[in-house]
């Protein structure tokens, strides 16, 4: 049986662009009591798993399939997790 | 010469947008579906609105690497008018024929009302049949339309006057600047530098009967269809 690679992008918006959802949890978490929460930032978190390929040639397809259509480059950034 | 309505799966303002152009500006359409790899020769394309692929990982994402996309792309690049409304102006924008992109609605919420907006440049094959400064009417109905760039991108589209209608509040002639959605600098709706494809958030499908309350988006169908069917026949056939 050949062995699974497993991976994980994440994608979350670029430091700087407005988070209005993040904001909102922030917000309410504060209201209820939890003041020591300064920021909240909300990302996605997509997994995969990968046949066939070395840890590297994962690495690299997923980068080119987070370029094209994972992530958004004018809003977010992506990062890219293998075991 | 024909007009392209692309249909996506998800999509649900592309009938509307055919009865418009067909029964009421009288411009000869045809539906294409997304699995399509060329145009059968049209002179203009229109993505409608709705929520294609379920607005799945961000709205107009997957449809941006849907197989009719290349087409559409050919088209654009070789100047033929390509007109975007709604989720159609989020799908130009994730495949890179806009620029900036549309975000989640500052306030969080899915809005569907009417809303005005100024025309800002009354110099494009889209708005020749507006005037400068005219507050038109129509409905936006969208959750992702907050638009945003960078500064140089911004800069860049407000200096040649890409920026072509920026919402108002309230709907009256001396309305300032308003803001329903958080876009940067009020935008509603772009051109390309090239000026040939045009993405706004609101419906002018939703406003060109009277019936149905405004007649203030027909102006900007004629107008797409005289661009589309009187020019000059693009040397390729997409």
């Amino acid at each position: 049986m050949e062995e699974l690679v497993k991976a994980t992008v994440i994608v979350e918006l670029k430091d700087g662009v407005l988070d209005p959802q993040g904001q909102a949890i922030q917000q309410l978490l504060v209201q209820r009591g939890y003041s020591q929460i300064e920021q909240v930032r909300v990302g996605k978190k997509v997994e995969f798993e990968l046949s066939g390929v070395s840890v590297e040639q994962g690495r690299t397809m997923l980068a080119e399939v987070a370029d094209k259509l994972l992530a958004n480059p004018i809003i977010e950034q992506y990062r890219i997790e293998l075991e | 010469m024909s007009i392209a309505v692309v249909t996506f799966p998800g999509s649900n303002c592309d009938r509307d947008c055919v009865h418009v152009l067909q029964n009421i500006v009288g411009a000869p359409t045809v539906q294409v579906f997304h699995k399509e790899t060329g145009l059968h020769g049209v002179s203009g394309v229109l993505v409608p609105g709705g929520f294609s692929y379920g607005d799945y990982l961000r709205a107009g994402a997957l449809a941006k690497v849907s197989p009719i996309m290349p087409a559409i792309r050919r088209f654009a690049d070789a100047g033929g008018p390509v007109l975007g409304i709604c989720n159609g102006f989020q799908i130009l924008c994730e495949a890179g024929l806009l620029p900036g992109a549309l975000m989640l609605n500052r306030n969080l919420r899915f809005i569907s009302r009417w809303v005005g907006m100024r025309v800002e440049n009354c110099d494009t094959i889209y708005t020749r049949h507006l005037w400068q400064g005219q507050i038109v009417r129509m409905p936006m109905a969208h959750a992702e339309g907050n638009f945003t760039a960078d500064p140089e991108t911004i800069a860049a589209l407000e200096a040649n006057q890409q920026v072509i209608f920026r919402y108002v509040e309230p709907v009256r002639a001396d309305a300032p600047d308003g803001n329903p959605n958080g876009s940067i600098n009020s935008i509603a709706g772009i051109v390309n530098d090239a000026g040939n494809v045009l993405g706004m958030m609101p419906h002018p499908d939703r406003a060109s009967e009277e019936i149905i309350g405004s007649t203030d988006g027909l102006p900007i169908f004629r107008a797409f269809a005289e661009a589309a069917l009187n020019s000059v026949r693009l040397e390729h056939s997409f």
